[in-house]
């Protein structure tokens, strides 16, 4: 697993490139308990290059769900490959996160 | 072809078992969301032998053996840690999970919802655990 991130503004891009399971996950979990996380009002994830998930990885982002949404803080996946969304899908993940096509769709998702 | 692998109990390992999935089943053409729900299902489940039967000690294995009858696969996963009591499991709560910000629980769930038959059974200090499924191949 390979994480890259890039910053525009109050926004973070988090980059998801390889498998995300029980052992890869505990770097995504480092990167989203990060402080200064904290001081964006987007973390939108790119899952073009995602091409796993296991509940471990889905773990880890719904640990952060709520400590995000009580600091208003948007966390919205883009680009997500069908196979990897279908997994959302199982847990009903996707009616409770919000999965958008493309990075523009993700940038005019408003953080109301 | 070879129908079964012994892994450590190593979480890098993971992927060791999902590779070898995904060579067993290449003949049979699967759409990739099936092959990837199936890869999904024997990870899960050795995920769970490894860290919570296994606890990770590395002198410890869980193998994993597939067999095929007509359309169905059967695959058979065991270690030899600690039994772990299955009658314990309840399907979660996600939205509780959220609000409490966990992690966990959520495997299981994944892998039920995925296989037609899932069994958990223990032999001696062997925990055995045997998932179902009925494949459906393009015509």
């Amino acid at each position: 697993m390979k994480i890259t991130q890039e910053i525009k503004d109050k926004t973070i891009t988090i980059s998801l490139n390889g498998e995300l399971d029980a052992s890869s996950s505990v770097l995504l979990d480092e990167e989203l308990s990060k402080p200064e996380i904290m001081l964006f009002n987007k973390v939108l994830v790119d899952c073009e290059h995602l091409n796993y998930i296991s509940s471990a990885g889905l773990g880890v982002f719904i640990s952060h769900l709520q400590r995000f949404e009580d600091a208003q803080i948007k966390l919205i996946f883009f680009n997500m490959q069908e196979k990897v969304k279908n997994v959302f899908e199982i847990l009903g993940l996707d009616l409770l996160m919000t999965i958008v096509s493309t990075y523009d769709e993700a940038m005019t998702v408003s953080n109301e | 072809m070879n129908n079964s692998i012994r892994i450590r109990s190593n979480k890098n390992n993971l992927k060791v078992v999902r590779d070898f999935v995904t060579n067993y089943l290449s003949p049979y053409t699967l759409a990739e969301k099936e092959l990837n729900q199936i890869i999904l299902a024997v990870d899960e489940i050795t995920a769970n032998l490894i860290i919570h039967a296994n606890k990770e000690d590395e002198s410890k294995f869980v193998k994993l053996a597939i067999f095929q009858t007509g359309d169905t696969f059967l695959f058979e996963l065991s270690d030899n840690g600690h039994s772990f009591n299955q009658k314990n499991y309840k399907e979660p709560d996600i939205k509780k999970i959220i609000s409490e910000g966990g992690k966990g629980g959520m495997g299981v769930a994944l892998v039920k919802r995925i296989m037609d038959k899932v069994e958990f059974t223990t032999q001696g200090t062997s925990n055995i655990c045997r998932l179902y499924k009925k494949v459906h191949q393009p015509a």
